[in-house]
């Protein structure tokens, strides 16, 4: 009898400190809009609720340059006040080093996710972030006008000119004058990045520097996409689309002023709104593909992933975390409440989700053909990898230089970023 | 009893106690200083010497602590190559950091002329009696009083080509034919952010010159009419002279902000090859980048640029530093 | 003779009065049409009118529900206003003896803490990072109020100096004979003559501390820390490419009023002078 007591209550005094242990203060960062906090917020109380920790949200301004900025700041710091990083997708392989390796914890759910997003945050075999939502552009269209003047969607870049020009200058001759033929993002930074990105891999030219880490940009096929782009404007792009970012264009296609437009899934439901002059009138298809060797389409990988710090002080409670916020539970709740995109493809077929977000059938296929920024094969020098791969673009598109010559000045400064090795 | 009131000083006491005098005011002089100075070395004073410490190291974000001494290899360094030819590198080698110098030099200069033009012009304006002054007053300083994120946002999207209300007022007066991408095109960036800043900036240097305008005593002006002088004459030959004090102090503050100018640009024309000021840059190699070492390189070379064009600028314009205890 | 005379008078005041016309409009119309874009919500915002089509409130009530704004507001009044206190008391006493009172390396000293003003922001963020996390004052306002008084204090401490250097020796001398000390002679006999510089450089230092971002961003780490402009540049949209004009620019309204009030209640102290009698004692 005494000793069965004593066993009990033993028992009792180990999991009381054993769960005492374990319940972990952590803190997640996260430079998400207002309604993503919230929704955030709501997912933390869950986890809490099932796991005990207490969780204390850190926002941070929408700029991704800021947030990029400040957590460089603390991670070289060694701040351990922030336990998990909410990151884009490009920023976890630059700060690989400050982040633990979750390819152990995170063997089992790894698999259940696009194989692309995974790759796309595996640095030297490290998996540095867990997937939590993504996103990848597709083209935007005007169905009214393509019915009104007998076009069917483009599937090739070479269509999309003519049949923007045809229908650009058949509705300026019926005295709509502000209408262009396509808005894209062309202003000199990490968007153009995605654009350009978009147009080498369609054509066949390769991602800028393959995953092996060989800078493959100057070739044939890359300068040709660049140069015909580089043709758009003026001609069915406004000129000023050279200063244009996600906003600017979503602008002109709401005042309903452009046929196509190239954008993220967030302008869907915004154009969908009521105040929008293309309200019911549009649709999305997945972006045109290139001619010649290699051709397809693609679509720049973007979205966010979750990382765990080197310096968590809770190691392994923030891991916890970590996964929670990857898993399919929250990614469906995300997927009906915020519209944001799974990274699991089952999810495109749940019917719970497909009632909430209908527009999400359509982006399973543009998602296939996502392809990833060279973030991972460049590691910490992909932000000046970026900028010197769009300042190269856009000196092409504003006529200084041919593609040609400019991909080729191209090389050589990513050679000489590069050295021996990345 | 009516005195001149730029009389040099006059002996007030013996010789002797004279000297006890001075160095009790040298004693007070030295507690009021303390308190100023412990603060500033502490805070200021480590953060700079770190900054130029780490311009001599390979220091990156990755391994801050892990620094190892490099010299000047970071100003500038040469390599050999086997054809013979030797290809220069490091910062004062980088055509991009010449660019940014230049870009710098051309922004303060415009900026700062047209800012203490259009201030001395504002501040006499503000000098002068009239009704409703105060309102005035409290108008202009609105400019300077809204935070740069927002004016510079602000602007950003008045000069937006497709709904920019300066292209549609342009076109509609006539003085544009079409849109200008005011903020996206190489040639008119830099007009951008000088439109910005000059407007923003205005307020800081007419207040302060109005400030100066304001202590100059009211007789000096009453005994020039009187005499039958002339408004403009009035202006060069009373008013420049002693408001010169209040203007220089103004002029050098404004110089030294404006070569260090860096929120306006990181806003409103972000990676444009013809705005990117030096502390641009250098933001970029120390945060976006992974060129921390690079970018501590050129904080430096921009603090050596100011402190040159300081001394340059207190020489030839003689400020002076006595005063009071003549 | 004398209608030539009032005409030519007229039309100095008309131009004149016009001038102050055109300055005021250039000051304010920016941010008139900012109220404009925060009256407004949705495609609107693309559209370019001159005069307000429809008013709206929602910006307004959005701006307060979201984050903790009006903490972020009282925070960012903390901040300033102490600031200022400190920076304009070390100032003035700094000034009184760099201005005032002989003494070797006095130059040298002016010029060093001009040194202070000549390096960028940006690279001293990472080494200020270091020694306020060594404090423990990381994520207080004193981490602001800091770092903000080192920036303030050269240009407060030179413009003092330059206003103070030029003030007649006569006075100093005549409360010396009186017994004064210099504590009592900078309070008693050189402040009263002083509030044009010190009123102005109180504003100009307040309205710097108010604005400052980049420290505010990287030493403040939470909602009820934060001061105003990070909570501006907090305030988002839909998703992470929509930039909420008409929010940002409601946010902006409520931030600039308090500033141009207390303008218009300091404005009367810079109109005073030497003329105050000082001089004719």
């Amino acid at each position: 009898m005494k000793m069965k007591l004593l066993l009990a209550g033993l028992l009792t005094s180990v999991t009381l400190v054993g769960g005492a242990a374990q319940a972990a203060e952590l803190s997640i960062v996260s430079g998400d809009t207002g309604s993503g906090l919230a929704f955030l917020r709501s997912q933390l109380d869950r986890f809490e609720a099932e796991t005990g920790h207490t969780v204390t949200v850190v926002p941070m301004p929408s700029s991704t340059t800021d947030q990029f900025g400040q957590y460089r700041l603390w991670l070289a710091a060694g701040n351990s006040d922030i336990d998990v990083y909410q990151t884009d997708v490009i920023w976890a392989p630059q700060l690989a080093d400050q982040f633990l390796d979750l390819s152990e914890a995170a063997a089992d759910v790894a698999g259940n996710h696009f194989p692309s997003i995974i790759e796309s945050q595996t640095v030297d075999g490290k998996l540095v972030a867990l997937p939590a939502f993504t996103d990848a552009p597709a083209l935007y269209y005007r169905t009214d006008l393509l019915e009104k003047h007998g076009k069917s969607v483009p599937k090739t870049w070479a269509e999309l000119e003519t049949t923007a020009m045809e229908i650009m200058e058949a509705e300026r001759a019926e005295g709509n004058s502000e209408i262009w033929g396509f808005v894209f993002q062309g202003n000199a930074y990490e968007g153009l990045t995605c654009d350009a990105l978009e147009w080498v891999m369609s054509n066949g030219g390769g991602q800028i520097v393959e995953p092996d880490g060989t800078i493959s940009i100057n070739n044939d096929q890359a300068a040709a996409a660049i140069d015909r782009a580089a043709g758009w404007v003026g001609t069915i792009a406004p000129e000023g689309v050279l200063a244009y970012m996600e906003e600017e264009s979503r602008g002109v296609w709401q005042l309903g002023n452009a046929v196509f437009m190239r954008n993220w899934p967030y302008a869907y439901a915004l154009s969908n709104g009521d105040d929008s002059a293309v309200k019911g009138k549009f649709d999305v298809a997945p972006l045109p593909a290139g001619d010649g060797e290699g051709a397809r389409s693609a679509a720049t990988l973007g979205g966010w992933n979750v990382a765990v710090s080197k310096y968590s002080p809770d190691p392994e409670a923030a891991i916890e975390l970590a996964k929670f916020l990857a898993s399919e539970e929250v990614q469906k709740e995300r997927a009906i409440q915020q519209s944001n995109l799974p990274t699991i493809p089952s999810l495109y077929e749940d019917a719970d989700v497909l009632e909430a977000s209908p527009f999400m059938e359509n982006w399973k296929a543009i998602f296939e053909q996502a392809v990833p920024r060279p973030s991972a094969p460049t590691k910490t020098d992909y932000n000046e990898v970026s900028s010197l791969f769009w300042s190269a673009v856009h000196d092409t598109l504003s006529g200084n230089g041919s593609a040609a010559e400019n991909l080729e000045i191209l090389e050589a400064d990513l050679q000489d970023l590069k050295g021996d090795a990345w | 009893m009516a005195t001149d009131a730029m009389a040099p000083a006059t002996t007030v006491a013996t010789p002797k106690s004279r000297s006890e005098l001075s160095q009790q005011r040298a004693r007070a002089a030295r507690w009021f200083l303390v308190p100023m100075l412990i603060a500033l070395s502490i805070v200021a004073g480590w953060p700079l010497l770190r900054s130029i410490w780490f311009s001599f190291t390979d220091a990156t974000l990755n391994d801050l602590y892990g620094a190892e001494w490099i010299g000047i290899g970071n100003y500038l360094r040469w390599q050999v190559l086997e054809s013979g030819a030797v290809r220069y590198r490091g910062v004062l080698a980088d055509p991009d950091w010449w660019n940014a110098v230049w870009n710098t030099v051309r922004f303060a200069f415009w900026s700062v002329l047209w800012e203490t033009v259009l201030g001395m012009i504002v501040a006499l304006v503000l000098n002068a009696e009239f009704r409703g002054r105060g309102i005035v007053r409290a108008a202009i300083l609105i400019p300077w009083a809204i935070p740069t994120i927002v004016s510079a946002r602000m602007w950003g999207w008045m000069l937006n080509d497709q709904f920019g209300i300066i292209n549609d007022l342009g076109m509609k007066l006539g003085l544009l034919s079409a849109p200008v991408a005011w903020t996206a095109s190489a040639d008119t960036a830099m007009t951008a952010v000088l439109i910005v800043d000059i407007w923003k900036t205005t307020p800081f240097m007419a207040l302060l010159i109005l400030a100066g305008l304001q202590m100059i005593p009211k007789d000096i002006y009453e005994a020039a009419n009187i005499d039958g002088v002339h408004p403009v004459k009035q202006f060069f030959k009373i008013t420049l002279p002693l408001v010169r004090p209040a203007l220089m102090v103004a002029i050098i503050f404004r110089v030294l902000d404006a070569l260090r100018i860096f929120d306006l640009i990181y806003v409103l024309t972000p990676n444009s090859r013809s705005t990117k000021t030096m502390s641009v840059l250098a933001q970029e190699n120390l945060f976006q980048f992974n060129n921390f070492a690079e970018g501590s390189t050129q904080s430096t070379l921009l603090f050596l640029i100011i402190a040159i064009f300081t001394i340059l600028y207190i020489w030839i314009g003689r400020v002076n530093f006595e005063g009071g205890d003549r | 003779m004398p209608a030539t005379f009032d005409y030519w008078k007229l039309t100095k005041t008309a131009l004149f009065y016009a001038l102050v016309v055109v300055i005021v409009v250039i000051s304010v119309f920016p941010f008139y049409y900012a109220i404009l874009t925060s009256l407004k919500s949705g495609t609107d915002l693309f559209r370019v009118t001159y005069w307000p089509t429809s008013i709206s409130f929602d910006n307004f009530r959005q701006v307060f529900s979201q984050g903790a704004f009006p903490r972020n507001l009282l925070n960012s009044v903390f901040v300033a206003s102490l600031t200022v206190i400190l920076a304009l008391f070390l100032a003035v006493t700094a000034s009184f003896a760099l201005s005032r009172v002989r003494f070797r390396g006095r130059s040298l000293l002016l010029m060093t803490i001009l040194a202070v003003s000549m390096f960028p922001q940006i690279a001293v963020l990472a080494g200020l990072f270091e020694v306020i996390r060594f404090l423990g004052i990381y994520n207080t306002p004193w981490a602001l109020i800091f770092a903000y008084t080192i920036f303030t204090l050269p240009f407060t401490v030179w413009v003092l100096t330059t206003f103070m250097r030029d003030l007649p020796i006569e006075i100093e001398e005549a409360a010396i004979v009186d017994g004064a000390s210099p504590w009592v002679i900078i309070t008693q006999v050189f402040m009263p003559l002083m509030w044009p510089a010190l009123v102005t450089t109180g504003l100009l230092a307040f309205i710097a501390a108010w604005n400052e971002f980049l420290f505010a961003l990287t030493f403040t780490v939470s909602n009820e820390t934060r001061t105003v402009p990070v909570a501006i540049a907090l305030l988002s949209g839909g998703s992470q490419y929509e930039i909420p004009w008409g929010i940002i620019m409601a946010a902006s309204v409520v931030v600039t009023v308090p500033l141009v009030a207390l303008v218009l209640v300091f404005q009367r102290k810079i109109v005073s002078g030497l003329t105050a009698g000082g001089v004719k004692g």
